[in-house]
């Protein structure tokens, strides 16, 4: 059991590092690392959930017959939710640019000191 | 200084630029086929689109790739894909009255696995071709803004 | 002291994470696909589309992907809006 599950401890794991970054991190661009890497370890979450025993890809150009689908629904969720992600980290990164030309450095606890 | 890297880099730029930008067309065409679609190869072109910029620098490309031209069809792209979705409006929004009607990409498709045939879909393939156009030209335009803004920054 | 107590209870909340993770269902086995099983069956018959994500994306959850333009298309513009501000400042 422990070992069927390892998909689904993976995601979790990538979930449990991005918010290990988000704690932890003083500098911005980590925390917009954390932030991707809660998105990644959610979307491979979802793609997991989809998943049926030894299924292909529901395309059915030049599909083996008679084999299982797995569900296309969690993909197209996915599919979604990366777009998403790109643009937010775009405006995110875009955020950070205009901190450090401001403040002149990407430290949170000395942007918080300048105030100004 | 304009931006440009070496010579190795602009030529190998000229070769897989076309090569690229052909690949994430095929991409967006076949969306209905194979997997992609109009996400993916829209931001396959970006892709090609990011590389010209920093190959040959924001100033090298300033008469040729304007950020308003990218906007606009960006703008173009997302109003093709809202009419669209209003065309079934008869039925349902987004309801594909295309599909099974003998148009252009509207004959039917047979059951079960087939090599697959380029006319079928419906409003498919034209909404790939929408959100083709929209990803591309937004992710490009965002590039593009981002590097020159960066570049004009360092100099002053 | 403090820096302590926040790592403990990130502790806490991943060591939830992965036991979560190690307790769901046996991967490879979804326990309701009906909606799923129709999409399959009947893609090709209503949308015509070899492509069942595809025909998920754009026709049977067309409005979710309206959405998603929508935030891809306020994020383009909210980085272009910043950076014209910035340089027309400078000027």
């Amino acid at each position: 059991m422990m070992i069927g599950n390892f998909p689904y401890i993976v995601a979790m794991l990538l979930v449990a590092i991005g918010i290990y970054a988000l704690l932890f991190k003083r500098n911005l661009i980590k925390l917009v690392i954390g932030i991707s890497l809660v998105e990644t370890g959610v979307n491979l979450f979802l793609v997991t959930l989809g998943y049926r025993t030894a299924g292909i890809a529901p395309i059915y150009t030049y599909a083996p017959n008679a084999k299982p689908m797995v569900l296309p629904t969690p993909q197209a969720l996915t599919l979604t939710s990366i777009v998403i992600g790109l643009a937010t980290t775009a405006l995110l990164l875009s955020f950070v640019v205009f901190i450090y030309r401001h403040y002149g450095t990407l430290n949170v606890r000395e942007i918080k000191e300048l105030r100004g | 200084m304009n931006g440009e890297m070496s010579v190795i880099v602009r030529t190998i730029t000229r070769f897989v630029y076309g090569l690229i930008v052909v690949f994430g067309f095929y991409v967006i065409m076949h969306g209905h086929l194979t997997p992609g679609g109009g996400f993916q190869g829209g931001a396959v072109v970006a892709t090609a689109f990011a590389l010209l910029i920093v190959a040959f620098g924001a100033a090298g490309l300033k008469g040729k790739l304007n950020d308003h031209l990218l906007q606009s069809l960006e703008e173009v792209g997302a109003l093709a894909f809202l009419v669209l979705g209003f065309i079934g409006i008869g039925t349902a929004f987004f309801y594909n009255i295309i599909a099974n009607s003998g148009a252009v990409f509207g004959s039917p498709t047979p059951i079960g696995p087939n090599p697959g045939f380029l006319n079928t879909g419906g409003t498919l393939p034209w909404m790939n071709w929408a959100v083709g156009l929209k990803v591309m030209t937004g992710l490009a335009s965002v590039v593009l803004v981002m590097l020159v803004g960066a570049r004009e920054e360092e100099e002053t | 002291m403090k820096k302590a107590v926040v790592f403990s209870a990130f502790l806490f909340v991943a060591a939830f994470l992965i036991l979560a993770g190690a307790q769901m269902r046996p991967f490879g086995a979804p326990t309701s696909p009906l909606m799923d099983d129709y999409f399959i069956n009947h893609a090709q018959a209503e949308v015509s589309a070899n492509n069942v994500v595809t025909s998920i994306v754009f026709d049977y959850r067309g409005f979710d992907t309206l959405g998603e333009a929508t935030v891809l298309f306020s994020a383009v513009v909210g980085v272009l809006a910043l950076f014209r501000k910035l340089r027309e400042d400078e000027r």
